[in-house]
């Protein structure tokens, strides 16, 4: 009887409880899948591989002994290492730096009244889609050295055959053009979307106060996108810096390595970080010095992509 | 580290590693092998990994219908990757074939392993041991010799295929007799390239690279990268110094067409004729047969210069993860009997390595219209049977990668001989 009137707070009492559970807790229960999925497959393999780094651990051998920091000290005095570490940045420079260029230019086209807008700009995500492998076989026959087209092309003008493959440089604006074709559409529309938030009337009071196009691309598109450019050029950037894909094919599908692929040609003339970082762990199967090298990647990784934000954020924002 | 951390431990670092380097090359699939132990008649799936065409396919036919149980899956990948992935797969674990062919290059990396493997004697499979050759049968043997870990597929006894249509038009004889007398040592094969050079024959070199060359001409060798104690001895081993320098020599007298074995554009130079000669272990005629389709008769066989020697060939062994050992050590001793191997040279040109067959009639007169009917099971049987085994180490296949590489950068003009013998010997030192 007297149960009534005790039960009846209590249960509100814990419908109450229930409540602040579910309006405190429930957000952490819908964010959880992918954190736990980062955990498992993001965080952990990264302090793993930061405790493998500090082993003599090879996958033919079951025995794995403590040696500190030894394998960064080689690494850091491995010409291999530096020379992979010089074709990432040069590589990535040459890739990222005119395509950004090309894609806020792409974007700037069709920022503009068009006809077939839409199949304009579906055509530019279009190599983006394309398969890595045949955009690296496609390109690698026509940079072929014996009967490839660019060479063709080239040897109307007098030029004689080029080893695209063979040379430093010329190595680098093979892979450059490949990285090129498939991430300036991508990015032309990231950049595109970003315009299209840029109010007209600052177009059309500067087309009245007699501003050529480009100069409204200069002192107007380009300051009030900003943080999209920012947002590219860190990305870009992360990505270049970890390009594989490209010079392991590229290696393979020209023949210019000898035996492995992976070494990015007999002189490593393409040999990026990440493909160093394949060779070691993945055909010669150190992952004591191959985990060493991923963390000096990752930290690089980290610190270009910082710099790049830094110079970024100097670009003038807003109008003036 | 307990095993059953390490075995987590070992994807989730592949994973990571990838993760870090933007994951570009994953392993291909696995093996779908049935989980229970088997009785006769129930369904059982092998897989079978290789590295190119070993000319098995109407095997497996034959084969089904005394075991319709048997449903056989080939998995085909490139060289390197197989070899690679089998030592990944072993170490995890998970994902190996229930046969996995592995190459010479390559098998004493897996038979240090004893235990990663099936005990092919369990099986007994060492009744095969009078039909082989007695090296090859040694080098299926684990490193102290308990277990019989492989059978052997295959030899690659040496020859040289050249190109007669360019050989007519550099002014050299074409008869594949007269051709071998132009050619008893490397140093009279180079002097004939130079004659074919200064013929001037449009598009064609005289040989594809000096890589396959190089493994020939060491192979040919009392011993080769390694001693019998496995020491690596690329800079002590004045045979192998030989053979660096005659390979540079191709490349200093412009004699060879920068077209490394196996890859895209060497396809290319087989179809448009980039090439006179080339480097011919037993299995090379299947790959020229299948390359160069459209010039068959324009190619055929002579003597390799320098004697005898074996280049590549391969074995056939079963992971320990295997779920149908049993079933796979039969399917082995299938693919390997003395009738199949005669079978296979006939299709694909793998040269047997049962001594036996030699001598056989069917072998010893077995023509190649492809080769302008060259009498090529008498030509590898006389080089199979002049044939002096050599130790090859664990990482063999590692030292000859850092070799090509090598003979690659003075081919590309990138270093002299000297310097960049000076850096193979600064790689090999660092191989493990």
């Amino acid at each position: 009887m007297s149960s009534l009137p005790l039960a009846v707070p209590g249960r509100r009492r814990r419908r109450g409880m229930r409540h602040t559970l579910d309006v405190r807790v429930s957000p952490y229960a819908y964010v959880a899948p992918f954190f736990l999925l980062f955990c498992a497959f993001g965080l952990f393999p990264l302090i793993y591989t930061a405790w493998v780094s500090l082993h003599e651990w090879t996958l033919l051998s079951d025995e794995h002994t403590f040696v500190g920091m030894d394998n960064f000290g080689t690494l850091l005095a491995d010409g291999y290492f530096w020379n992979a570490t010089f074709n990432t940045l040069s590589i990535g420079v040459l890739s990222t730096v005119p395509q950004l260029v090309l894609a806020i230019w792409l974007a700037h086209l069709l920022n503009r009244g068009l006809r077939f807008q839409t199949l304009f700009r579906v055509s530019l995500l279009l190599p983006n889609v394309t398969s890595v492998v045949a955009v690296v076989v496609i390109f690698s026959q026509l940079y072929g050295r014996d009967f490839g087209m660019i060479n063709w092309v080239l040897s109307w003008f007098g030029v004689g055959a080029i080893d695209w493959a063979a040379g430093t440089a010329t190595s680098h604006v093979a892979l450059s053009t490949m990285i090129m074709w498939r991430w300036t559409g991508y990015n032309a529309l990231i950049f595109l979307a970003a315009m299209q938030a840029v109010p007209r009337e600052l177009y059309e009071a500067a087309t009245i106060d007699g501003a050529s196009n480009f100069t409204q691309l200069r002192k107007i598109t380009v300051p009030m996108i900003r943080p999209t450019i920012i947002f590219v050029v860190i990305v870009s950037t992360i990505g270049a810096m970890q390009i594989i894909a490209e010079p392991l094919l590229f290696g393979a599908s020209t023949g210019v390595a000898q035996g492995g692929a992976a070494n990015g040609g007999p002189d490593r003339q393409f040999q990026t970080l990440a493909l160093f970082v394949y060779e070691q762990g993945f055909t010669k199967f150190d992952f004591g010095y191959a985990s060493a090298a991923s963390w000096l990647m990752f930290l690089a990784v980290v610190v270009v992509a910082g710099i790049n934000y830094l110079i970024t954020r100097r670009v003038k924002g807003g109008l003036i | 580290m307990t095993p059953r951390i390490r075995r987590l431990a070992v994807p989730l670092l592949t994973a990571s590693l990838l993760a870090l380097g933007s994951a570009a090359c994953g392993g291909g699939g696995g093996s779908d092998t049935v989980g229970t132990a088997s009785k006769p008649e129930e369904k059982v799936k092998l897989t079978i990994g290789l590295f190119g065409d070993f000319g098995f396919k109407p095997l497996y036919e034959e084969y089904k219908k005394t075991h319709p149980n048997v449903e056989i899956v080939e998995n085909v990948t490139q060289f390197n990757d197989h070899h690679n992935n089998l030592v990944k797969r072993l170490a995890t674990n998970a994902g190996a074939g229930d046969v996995e062919a592995v190459e010479v290059g390559y098998i004493s990396t897996f038979t240090a392993q004893p235990a990663k493997f099936q005990d092919l004697k369990q099986y007994g499979l060492d009744k095969r041991q009078s039909d082989y050759l007695d090296w090859k049968w040694q080098q299926g043997l684990s490193k102290q010799g308990g277990e019989l870990l492989g059978l052997g597929t295959d030899v690659g006894g040496l020859a040289m295929c050249y190109r007669k249509d360019l050989f007519e038009k550099a002014g050299l004889p074409t008869d594949r007799t007269e051709v071998a007398a132009l050619w008893p040592t490397w140093e009279q094969y180079i002097e004939t390239g130079k004659k074919f050079a200064a013929a001037d024959v449009a598009g064609a070199k005289f040989v594809d690279s000096p890589g396959e060359i190089f493994r020939a001409m060491v192979n040919q060798a009392p011993t080769g990268l390694y001693d019998a104690q496995d020491q690596i001895i690329v800079d002590s081993n004045p045979d192998v110094k030989k053979a660096w320098d005659l390979s540079n020599q191709l490349t200093s007298e412009k004699l060879t067409a920068k077209l490394a074995a196996f890859s895209p554009p060497w396809n290319t130079g087989f179809a448009k004729g980039s090439f006179a000669t080339i480097i011919c272990p037993a299995w090379m005629t299947g790959f020229i047969q299948e390359q160069a389709k459209d010039s068959s008769g324009k190619w055929d066989i002579a003597t390799v210069p320098g004697g005898s020697g074996n280049s590549g060939g391969s074995h056939l062994m079963i992971p320990k993860q295997s779920k149908h050992p049993k079933e796979a050590a039969e399917l082995i001793d299938f693919l390997t009997s003395k009738e199949n191997q005669a079978k296979v040279f006939k299709e694909e040109g793998t040269f047997p390595s049962i001594p036996s067959l030699y001598d056989d009639p069917s072998i010893q007169n077995f023509t190649k219209p492809f080769f302008g009917d060259a009498p090529i099971g008498k030509i590898y049987s006389e080089a199979a049977k002049a044939l002096k085994p050599q130790h090859l180490g664990p990482k063999e296949a590692e030292v000859r990668v850092v070799i090509g590489d090598g003979l690659g950068r003075v081919e590309q003009g990138k270093q002299t001989p000297d310097q960049a013998w000076a850096q193979v010997l600064e790689d090999v030192k660092k191989i493990k």
